[in-house]
């Protein structure tokens, strides 16, 4: 009875045997044998970080003021309460509207910033250029709290005109997320090489044809990655908005959610709050997944296509 | 059309032949723009908050008054920091220290939780590994304020936790009045997911070969992994808790909603505070930039490292 638990079936044992060039192989000895135990640690990992969550969003639909005891199921927060739902709270409302202006501004004017900047730092190599790198990488290091102080200083300080509001949160979150594009399209650069702007300018282009006909089709999966990317980390971003903004027309949701929150005003509508926030970066996330695999297709094998695109639309390649 | 000409005729001739100055304005107008914002809105704020630290506070209004030319910098609110940090009243000392016990005891731990689970991910999964890495990711995607507020129900004092320990018989806690290790697990939860997708990353990148190498040669299970898998992902372990403790130092949050209280306050508060109380704000740039100074060594390696990956990788 041991010899049959302890011999794997044929078939198995001949794929384990291949794969460690070792004929005859006791599974004490393989080192690809399934650890079961971490699998569990690995589950557990996972329901801790993403049960309590789950848990937030359910309650979003409590028909009851409690965040902690379920009385059953309702719409009330989103819509269907007259004075506190998000639809006809003014300050829900517009903490909403913020977040997605916000967004929107940010990632149109991030985006090409940092794809010119990464283009141009890539391929011009001088002092000034790999000072300008060594700038914007600190950027992505730099704690928020101390960019977010510096930039409260220049807005109320210097750029007096600015001030504190929707502008100065803008300018901030751009210079903020500038890394994205300009890390992620200066990877791609180096994965696609030179031959191929090499080719179009020994065959006549010019450089603003090799741009427009050959590096901006080549390079469209890294751009659309890192919008999709500043466009989410523009939703969930704290600190910078936190510091920056002037009145309740432009608190964004996370500020609204921490201030209400933190002043012992918590209620369901904030996690109303919160789980509209969740969609909306899943959304863009699933659009981002889909589409940076399609327009990569025919690049890779299936599976490493798959993870290599979950890295990317993660920002952790 | 002539400028054309001259490049199309040898091709393998054509590259020395090409004139290099407009090539290389065409890359400088494209940088530029960039170059320019980082510098107006990433330098130049940090040189405001030395000229504000350097300046002095209006006796009147209680704003900050900056001080551009450095001949003529004061150093009141320099003293005003130091008078805080280790005078007599010296409050936040205490902080400072509070701050990094927290940060060392959460950072350990979520690279005790983190390890493990990036490992298996990266050996184990095999044909799930889509799976887990969605799975992982997914916190990515859930705002932080989201994540606080889920283990703000959860830990009410009529919560899901006190519920569950009372069925064991145990409690119930008040979780939310101040108690060090609710705040120490908030972080933790807040910030191990960027330390998984390093080590993942890190342990995902050797070869399996090393492994059944290490194996083949008689190593055993444990000895395998102290020998071969562990001092390879050394770097990554390091980048990972780089980019988990440069954050948490700087967290102001999650204290806030998870105790409130003045016996749970870091670095972060202080700062925070002193921005919004008038009078205060020279002060609060001071002990900002004291931050900037103690991180900037390990950042500067950061970017050392990470841009030299970049250039070996072309």
């Amino acid at each position: 009875m041991t010899t049959a638990t302890a011999t794997p079936a044929p078939a198995e044992r001949a794929d384990t045997a291949r794969r460690a060039g070792i004929r005859r192989l006791r599974p004490r000895h393989n080192p690809w044998r399934h650890s079961w135990f971490l699998e569990g640690f690995t589950w557990l990992y996972l329901i801790w970080s993403l049960v309590p969550v789950g848990i937030a969003v359910l309650f979003s639909f409590n028909n009851g003021q409690s965040q902690s005891i379920w009385q059953g199921f309702s719409w009330r927060w989103y819509f269907a309460d007259p004075v506190n739902s998000v639809l006809h709270d003014p300050n829900l409302h517009a903490a909403v509207i913020q977040t997605v202006r916000l967004a929107v501004y940010v990632t149109l004017i991030t985006v090409p910033l940092g794809v010119a900047f990464a283009l141009g730092i890539n391929r011009w190599r001088s002092y000034t250029s790999a000072t300008a790198n060594f700038a914007m990488i600190l950027s992505f290091v730099i704690p928020e709290l101390i960019f977010g102080v510096a930039s409260f200083f220049v807005f109320t300080a210097l750029f007096t005109t600015v001030g504190l509001g929707t502008l100065a949160e803008t300018l901030s979150l751009v210079t903020w997320n500038l890394s994205w594009p300009a890390i992620i399209v200066q990877a791609r650069l180096v994965t696609i090489g030179k031959q191929y702007e090499e080719a179009a300018a020994d065959l006549g282009a010019t450089h603003m044809q090799v741009m427009r006909r050959v590096m901006l089709p080549l390079l469209t999966p890294a751009v659309f990655a890192s919008a999709v990317l500043v466009f989410s980390s523009v939703i969930d971003d704290f600190v910078l908005v936190d510091l920056l903004n002037s009145n309740s027309g432009n608190t964004p949701m996370s500020v609204y959610i921490y201030a209400q929150q933190k002043g012992g005003n918590g209620r369901p509508a904030l996690n109303a709050l919160g789980t509209i926030m969740l969609v909306m970066s899943l959304v863009i996330v699933i659009i981002g997944y889909i589409g940076y695999r399609w327009m990569t297709r025919g690049e890779r094998g299936e599976r490493g296509g798959q993870v290599e695109a979950l890295a990317t639309i993660a920002g952790s390649d | 059309m002539a400028a054309q000409q001259t490049r199309l005729p040898r091709p393998g001739l054509a590259r020395p032949g090409r004139p290099k100055e407009p090539h290389r304005l065409f890359w400088v107008a494209l940088a530029a723009p960039g170059i320019i914002w980082l510098l107006v809105l990433f330098i130049v704020p940090f040189y405001t908050m030395i000229a504000i630290a350097a300046g002095y506070v209006n006796p009147v209004f209680g704003y900050p008054v900056a001080v551009w030319n450095p001949l003529n910098w004061s150093s009141a609110n320099l003293s005003a920091a130091w008078r805080d940090l280790v005078g007599a009243s010296a409050f936040v000392g205490p902080i400072i220290i509070r701050t990094l016990i927290y940060v060392a005891v959460a950072s350990l731990l979520a690279l005790l939780i983190a390890y493990p689970t990036a490992y298996f991910v990266a050996r184990f999964a095999g044909r799930r590994k889509g799976l887990f890495l969605v799975l992982l990711i997914a916190p990515f995607w859930i705002s932080y304020m989201m994540r606080m507020l889920a283990w703000v129900g959860l830990l009410q004092n009529d919560g899901y936790v006190n519920k569950a320990l009372g069925v064991a018989g145990l409690g119930p806690f008040n979780w939310l009045s101040g108690l060090p290790m609710t705040v120490i697990l908030g972080l933790v939860y807040g910030y191990i997911p960027y330390l998984i997708l390093v080590l993942y990353a890190g342990l995902d990148r050797i070869d399996p070969a090393l492994i059944e190498a290490g194996r083949d040669l008689g190593l055993g299970r444990i000895r395998t992994f102290l020998r071969v898998t562990l001092p390879m992902s050394r770097q990554a372990i390091l980048t990972g808790m780089l980019i988990t403790v440069l954050p948490m130092l700087g967290d102001y949050y999650t204290n806030q909603l998870l105790s409130g209280t003045t016996g749970t306050t870091m670095l972060g508060n202080v700062i925070n505070n002193q921005l919004s109380t008038p009078g205060l704000q020279g002060e609060g740039a001071v002990i900002s930039l004291f931050f900037l100074l103690a991180l900037i060594i390990p950042m500067i390696y950061y970017v050392v490292r990470t841009s030299r990956t970049s250039r070996e990788a072309m």
